[in-house]
């Protein structure tokens, strides 16, 4: 099947090409960080994760969120998305790459790597995000590629493959679960230190998960024969709704628990983060751009002639991917340091190369995704042609 | 174990004779006594044994901030640093630090008090807590970092893979990771008249590393360095003996240790 | 569709190009190394012996040194009882190349002959390197 990926357009082959350019560019970066360590990194003593980790996080989330289409297609028979499961499946296998990616890049010894399966150490929550990492990865190649094949043939999809996709629906949620109690189960990280962690976590890997999905889908509706249906993208669009809300009411939580009990520990980061403290505050306009994006976001979802159309159900979802993007991917993590344990804090400037290597990392779910889109697509094509 | 405890006490009685604790309460352990401990504590199969006894030796370390001053503390961070080979990068982004100094509000940021500022001019060090419920054991996903019978937590420099995770979960910024390699700071320090401790390895980049209470002096029946450069202002002993020198100061003193409510239960005192 | 014909000569040229190192060195083995053991130390020694018997030594170093690191690092116990009784104080640092004094001839040549590089030197001293 795999060789539908190497006939396509000559833009096609620029975006390749470009992919293929921006992966190079990072993997230069990547050799110069082996020589020298993570100090070409902004990290620091204080801020001792990242753009890496923050990434991630976010990824984590855009794995899980594939489940949304899963769930209603095997779990409610919801035939609408018949054509599409599959599409969610290899999003999350590009999104699990990245995110395995971003932990090899973020360590210290990678050659060491493997310790954690030779040492395995039940207590640590990483050792948990491992499996559950590679389990989830393993499982969207199982389903994804058989349900592929069996579409191709005209077939549903065999029957062993079935307890397969059954599993994988709890394993998204763990996915994205353990992803949380990293950072949750952390004491001293009064911003991190909250219940309602995992779930925020689901929700807004429930927002922007599909967001993205729609996101490519409506491209590929664009620029190929493949239609997924309009029908199919509403009804993701509403999941994207309603968790976008869930993810932004969890947040008021967060601000009511911190600023009604007024305790500073809890409140300083959300500060930090969204007001500046002790005259810091490089996060601010970001931070409160990703609220005002992200109600943006959820307005243009809500109202239905917006929704309908291609152009603001691309608009409303763009911003729905930004806004959790900017909140999870970058103050999350980011805002757990500030302050840092004495009350003081340093910001974090990430760094060219550390910005490079990121991008390549990005590249390439990219290229994961073009390249088994392309294949998925082609398929599509073929049968309706038949 | 009755016995262990005889020639335990003994080697305490005698090392008070011969005056080498500080205040003539130091409980020198001789060579092999840690080991002995531990490996009574490794093979521990005997359940029953082993909860009506506890551990017998939790390392613990008392400083006292009253006695302490500029001079003081030069010398202990210099010893510290000096004989753990740790470089001095002089920018705090890739700082690596065992000990150092800081102010009672930066210390103990929930304990500020508006009325009264007895505390706040006084200096503070700061190194590991080596934690009796440490957060940094319990993430570390390849037991780089774990805690030994003796209550010390160690750091396993030829296993860290360094992810930081234990970064994130100390709650004392007790830990430092090697952003860069170290010796091309060492060596570029040593240019200018740095010397190096060869009976103490460096570290490599990539791997977090702490205060180690010195375990490398324990084993051999030594004090910790910073301990005896300044054996009147800080105190180390087994925390879990009644009978030590640390338990008798913790009597007598006030003390105070670093964010109790978090329930990690220091090993590190400051006696005011 | 594609063409198994160039995919299975693709294959072809493939492997040749990967087996070319093997094929080339085959049977042109470098000789073995024989690294001399003469340091001050050693010669000082009236009875010129290691921890364990050479045989020993040479074979199974590598997890010797592991078990050595765990004992003292993570066991804590400082003591290696041998073979014949005696007690020897586990350190690389200070029991090891205290004897071992020439990593160039005693490690290096070895290694280099195998192709392996461990990590010890990157935190311990090479104790004639006058550099770090
Ligand atoms: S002070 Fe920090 S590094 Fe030291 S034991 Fe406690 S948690 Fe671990
Ligand atoms: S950085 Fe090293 S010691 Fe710390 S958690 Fe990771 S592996 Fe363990
Ligand atoms: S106990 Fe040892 S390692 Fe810790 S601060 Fe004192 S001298 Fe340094």
């Amino acid at each position: 099947m795999i060789e539908k990926a190497l006939k396509g357009s000559s833009v096609y082959w620029g975006w390749i090409i470009f992919l293929l350019c921006l992966i190079g560019a990072g993997m230069m970066a990547y050799l110069y960080q082996l020589k020298v360590g993570l100090g070409i990194t902004g990290m620091s003593r204080d801020i001792s994760w990242g753009v890496y980790i923050a990434q991630f996080t976010y990824f984590v989330g855009v794995a899980a969120g594939g489940v949304m289409v899963v769930i209603p297609k095997y779990l409610h028979h919801y035939t609408k998305y018949g054509k599409i499961v599959v599409f969610g499946e290899f999003l999350a296998i590009a999104a699990v790459v990245m995110c395995l990616l971003f932990i090899v890049v973020d360590i210290g010894q990678p050659m060491r790597m493997l310790n954690v399966v030779l040492h395995p150490t039940p207590h640590s929550m990483l050792f948990y995000d491992m499996i559950v990492l590679n389990g989830y990865l393993l499982l969207n190649i199982i389903c994804g590629y058989n349900t592929l094949l069996a579409d191709k043939k005209g077939v549903p999809c065999p029957g062993w493959v079935k307890p397969f996709i059954y599993i994988s629906i709890p394993w998204a949620i763990s996915i994205h679960t353990v992803t949380a109690f990293l950072y949750a189960g952390l004491p001293g990280r009064h911003f991190w230190l909250t219940a309602i962690m995992a779930p925020r976590f689901l929700a807004s890997a429930f927002a922007a998960g599909p967001a993205l999905l729609i996101m490519i889908l409506l491209f590929v509706r664009k620029v190929t024969k493949f239609d997924p249906g309009d029908e199919a993208l509403q009804t993701i669009a509403k999941t994207v709704c309603y968790a976008m809300i869930a993810n932004l009411f969890f947040m008021g939580c967060e601000f009511f628990t911190a600023f009604y009990s007024q305790i500073p520990g809890h409140m300083h980061t959300l500060e930090y983060l969204f007001a500046g403290l002790d005259g810091y505050g490089n996060l601010v306009p970001f931070m409160r751009a990703a609220i005002v994006i992200g109600l943006f976001g959820v307005f243009l979802l809500l109202v239905p002639r917006i929704r309908r159309n291609p152009k603001g159900l691309a608009l409303a979802c763009a911003s729905v991917f930004l806004a959790t993007w900017i909140d999870k991917g970058v103050g999350l993590v980011i805002g757990g340091f500030i302050p840092n344990p004495f009350e003081t804090i340093t910001e974090y400037h990430p760094t060219l190369p550390e910005i490079t290597i990121a991008a390549a990392i990005w590249g390439v779910g990219g290229l994961i995704v073009t390249i088994l889109y392309k294949v998925a697509i082609s398929v599509r094509e073929e049968q309706a042609r038949v | 174990m009755s016995m262990d405890r005889r020639k335990f006490l003994k080697a305490a009685g005698l090392t008070t004779l011969v005056g080498l604790g500080g205040k003539g309460v130091f409980e020198l352990l001789r060579p092999g006594a840690v080991e002995a401990e531990m490996a009574h504590e490794s093979h521990g199969h005997d359940k029953h044994h082993e909860q009506e006894a506890g551990p017998k030796v939790r390392w613990a370390m008392l400083i006292d901030v009253m006695a302490l001053n500029k001079e003081k503390i030069e010398k202990i961070v210099h010893t510290c640093h000096y004989l753990h080979n740790v470089p001095n990068w002089g920018d705090p982004k890739n700082e690596i630090k065992w000990i150092w100094e800081d102010e009672y509000e930066h210390v103990f940021p929930d304990s500020y008090n508006e009325y009264n500022h007895i505390l706040e001019g006084l200096p503070f060090l700061l190194l590991c807590n080596h934690c009796d419920n440490p957060p940094c054991v319990r993430v570390c996903p390849v037991q780089a970092t774990f805690k030994r019978p003796d209550g010390l937590v160690a750091q396993d420099y030829h296993r860290c893979i360094g992810c930081r995770f234990c970064m994130a979960a100390c709650p004392y910024g007790s830990r430092s990771f090697n952003w860069l390699d170290p010796r091309v700071q060492l060596k570029k320090e040593m240019a200018h008249g740095r010397k190096l401790n060869k009976q103490f390895p460096t570290r490599m980049r990539g791997v977090v590393e702490k205060c180690n209470f010195c375990v490398e002096r324990l084993a051999e029946g030594k004090q910790p360095g910073c301990v005896e450069a300044v054996p009147d202002v800080m105190f180390f002993g087994n925390l879990a003996d009644p009978n030590s020198n640390v338990r008798k100061i913790l009597k007598e003193r006030i003390s105070l240790r670093r964010k109790l409510e978090l329930g990690t239960k220091p090993s590190v005192f400051y006696l005011i | 569709m594609y063409d198994s014909g160039k995919v299975i000569i693709g294959l072809a040229v493939f492997a040749c190009i990967f087996l070319f190192p093997f094929l080339y060195n085959r049977g042109t083995a470098a000789p073995q190394p024989k690294p001399s053991l003469d340091t001050p130390a050693i010669k000082a020694l009236s009875e010129k012996k290691c921890v364990e018997n050479t045989r020993f030594m040479i074979t199974t170093h590598m997890q010797f040194l592991n078990d050595w690191r765990d004992q003292a690092l993570r066991e804590g116990n400082r003591w290696y009882v041998n073979s014949e009784g005696k007690k020897v104080w586990i350190s690389l640092q200070n029991t090891c190349i205290k004897c071992h004094s020439n990593k160039k001839e005693f490690c290096d040549k070895c290694h280099n002959y195998a192709g392996v590089e461990p990590y010890c030197w990157d935190c311990h001293y090479d104790p004639n390197g006058s550099k770090l």
